[in-house]
């Protein structure tokens, strides 16, 4: 048992990449068995990532000392061979890709799996990269699963097809390729100056360092910085990220809900071990994250207010997101990161339930609908045509009340992305206000000052243009409701289910958040549990 | 000697990465795609140089010349160019289908799908 338990950390990086290579040798018509094994994998990433989650906060004996989990890949030790770590904050992230993963996969094999091929071993090798990018303790090896990662989202956002997709598409390759090729340079850069790749002999490494080398060393920083920054979503980095995000196919969105949230993990995560070195790079971190997180919530504000269509609306409701993390994380002591990741977690499967959603609201409208009422009489539009990509034949059995669920469903998703009660959206932020003013001691007032209203700014943005749109799309009297399968219906019902329970069980979700930080800044248990100090029969 | 080599593989990689930078902004999808792989290059060649320039060092430890590192190049750079050459190739090859099913879509070679308006 204990022998099995030991292997636990690489089960959510083997499990999709099994499960995508046999999707890609079935040919398409054994429908049936293939959407069985996708299934079997994205549930066996929910067990394994709910099992570390319980182990990463000592309620399961593993068998590892202290709270940091290692595998050595091939049990090679660190630093000479590869590990993956698992933490608390670690296992927070695999289980959310775990959780949004099986609500995407069940949404897609109602209609959309079906508009495009490969989307199975797709969806498998994009789970795979991002489960490695949340483990790997090695910088090269975090490159790899970025490429995992990235490689599967380029065919995704292309599924289903269609110009302006290709066209998005082809912007969001180009960025992506070169913020990959500023990942290598910086990378190689760093290897050069320092002799490693692994994340937790690095801050050894650097410390080590000769004084006339830091500069070199802050270069390679800042351009690794870049390199997650462009996928963070980050202002002035993000403007390949509404057209990709809002013409991808719905459950495509919604997985890509986490996409960003990977660049800010790792902004974090490497923020935090690189300041034990002492020599602390601009880009993890500081003043600098801070303005740059304002600026961004300032850019998808004004971009939430300004979408006329739901699905660019949702685009930058991610980017003000994104923004709303780097800032708490730029935001001076560390009081801020629990909040945040709770607010991570919740914005996430809030946007990635209201991507799904909005496609099914949509259906059946008319396509000027999207306009809204001034541009509609400016440009003097009547009548458009019927969205031809929505087949609605294949639509299934009608569900009752279809129109009652998706508004019910709608006021949630508002409530949790503008962050008002009762959804867990209002105790992130209520969270990330209070820890904001706790800090005041330490941290500037203008800083608190404007992070308040950013935070409360980019609140009520989101209300005004969310109900806006609502307005148009649910009292639209032209229409007939839209029919519904259960399969689409039942993941976004999930979703906001578990961000009610996040909202009602605080001590439970909050304190684990909390405790996920406490661990994150503990950057010496990490370096310590990764390459343990010599033995003394050892020393010399 | 050593200088030269030196002097030679750094003004490689900086004219491949100038040239494949002037590419990157170019209009055309094609001069994207030469761009990038320009790029990758130069980027592949820096990660080499980051393992130091060595004539004659094998990599891999032989018999002859024993255990001790001095002898040998940094093995581990190669390893990665390999790695990023992979991984290079692959993206380029799935950027070119996209290059193409955008032609195709739109009936242009502009990155925006459209011609710029005279």
């Amino acid at each position: 048992m204990t022998h099995w338990l030991h292997h636990l950390p690489i089960l959510p990086i083997l499990t999709p990449m099994l499960a995508g290579a046999l999707l890609l040798l079935s040919s398409d018509s054994r429908h049936g068995p293939r959407i069985a094994l996708s299934f079997v994998s994205v549930l066996l990433q929910c067990a394994a990532a709910f099992a570390l989650l319980a182990a990463a906060d000592g309620r399961l004996t593993m068998p590892w000392p202290g709270a940091v989990g290692i595998y050595a890949l091939g049990g090679w030790a660190a630093p000479f061979g590869i590990v993956l770590v698992v933490d608390r904050l670690a296992a927070v992230m695999l289980a959310l890709t775990a959780t949004l993963g099986l609500a995407a996969l069940v949404y897609s094999v109602a209609r959309w799996e079906k508009a495009g091929v490969h989307f199975l071993p797709l969806f498998q090798f994009l789970l795979m990269g991002l489960n490695g990018t949340f483990l790997t303790g090695d910088l090269f090896n975090l490159f790899v699963f970025f490429e995992v990662m990235l490689a599967a989202s380029y065919g995704l956002v292309l599924h289903g097809s269609g110009g302006s997709r290709v066209r998005a598409g082809l912007h969001y390759i180009v960025v992506n390729l070169l913020a990959s090729l500023f990942f290598l340079i910086a990378a190689a850069l760093v290897y050069g100056l320092t002799g490693t790749l692994n994340l937790a002999e690095l801050p050894l490494r650097v410390a080590a360092l000769d004084a006339s080398d830091h500069q070199l060393f802050h270069v390679a920083a800042a351009i690794l910085g870049v390199a997650f920054l462009v996928k963070a979503g980050a202002w002035p980095l993000n403007f390949w990220l509404p057209a990709a995000y809002g013409n991808a196919a719905p459950p495509v969105g919604a997985i890509f809900a986490i996409l960003t949230k990977v660049g800010v993990y790792v902004l974090l995560r490497l923020g935090v071990l690189l300041q034990e070195s002492g020599v602390a790079p601009a880009p993890f971190g500081g003043t600098w994250l801070f303005y740059c997180g304002l600026v961004t919530m300032a850019v998808g504000t004004m971009g939430v207010l300004s979408a006329q269509r739901l699905d660019h609306l949702a685009a930058f409701l991610v980017i003000v997101s994104s923004g709303t993390l780097l800032t708490s994380f730029g935001f001076t002591g560390t009081l801020l990161t629990g909040p945040a990741i709770y607010y991570l977690i919740s914005s996430v499967l809030g946007g990635g339930a209201f991507f799904m959603l909005i496609e099914m609201a949509e259906r059946n409208r008319k396509q000027s609908a999207d306009m809204l009422a001034i541009s509609q009489e400016a440009f003097g539009m009547e009548a458009g045509q019927h969205d031809s990509e929505h087949p609605d034949e294949m639509a299934g059995v009608a569900i009752p009340a279809a129109m009652a669920f998706l508004g019910l469903a709608f006021v949630a998703c508002v409530l949790l992305l503008t962050g008002l009660p009762p959804l867990s959206g209002f105790v992130g932020k209520f969270a990330l206000l209070g820890a904001s003013l706790a800090s005041l001691p330490n941290a500037p007032l203008p800083h608190v000052g404007l992070f308040i209203v950013a935070l409360l700014l980019s609140g009520m943005a989101g209300l005004i243009a969310l109900s806006r749109l609502g307005i148009r799309v649910f009292w639209d009297m032209e229409r007939e409701p839209p029919r519904l399968q259960w399969l689409e219906a039942g993941p976004v019902a999930a979703l906001l289910l578990i961000c009610q329970w996040m909202a009602l069980a605080p001590e439970t979700t909050l304190a684990y958040c909390s405790a996920a930080s406490n661990s994150l800044y503990d950057a010496g248990a990490y370096i310590r549990s990764v390459i343990p100090p010599a033995p003394a029969a050892l020393a010399p | 000697m050593t200088l030269s080599m030196e002097l030679i593989f750094s003004l490689a990689v900086g004219i491949m990465a100038a040239a494949g930078l002037y590419l990157i902004l170019r209009p055309r999808t094609f001069q994207i795609i030469i761009g990038l792989s320009l790029l990758a290059y130069a980027v592949n060649l820096f990660i080499f140089g980051m393992g130091r320039l060595r004539l004659g060092a094998p990599p891999v430890i032989t018999p002859a010349l024993g255990g001790n590192p001095a002898l040998y190049t940094d093995p581990l750079p190669q390893a990665l160019v390999l790695t990023a050459i992979v991984i290079g190739f692959a993206t380029t090859a799935l950027f070119l289908v996209v290059l193409l099913a955008s032609r195709g879509f739109s009936g242009t070679d502009h990155v925006d799908g459209e011609e710029p308006e005279e």
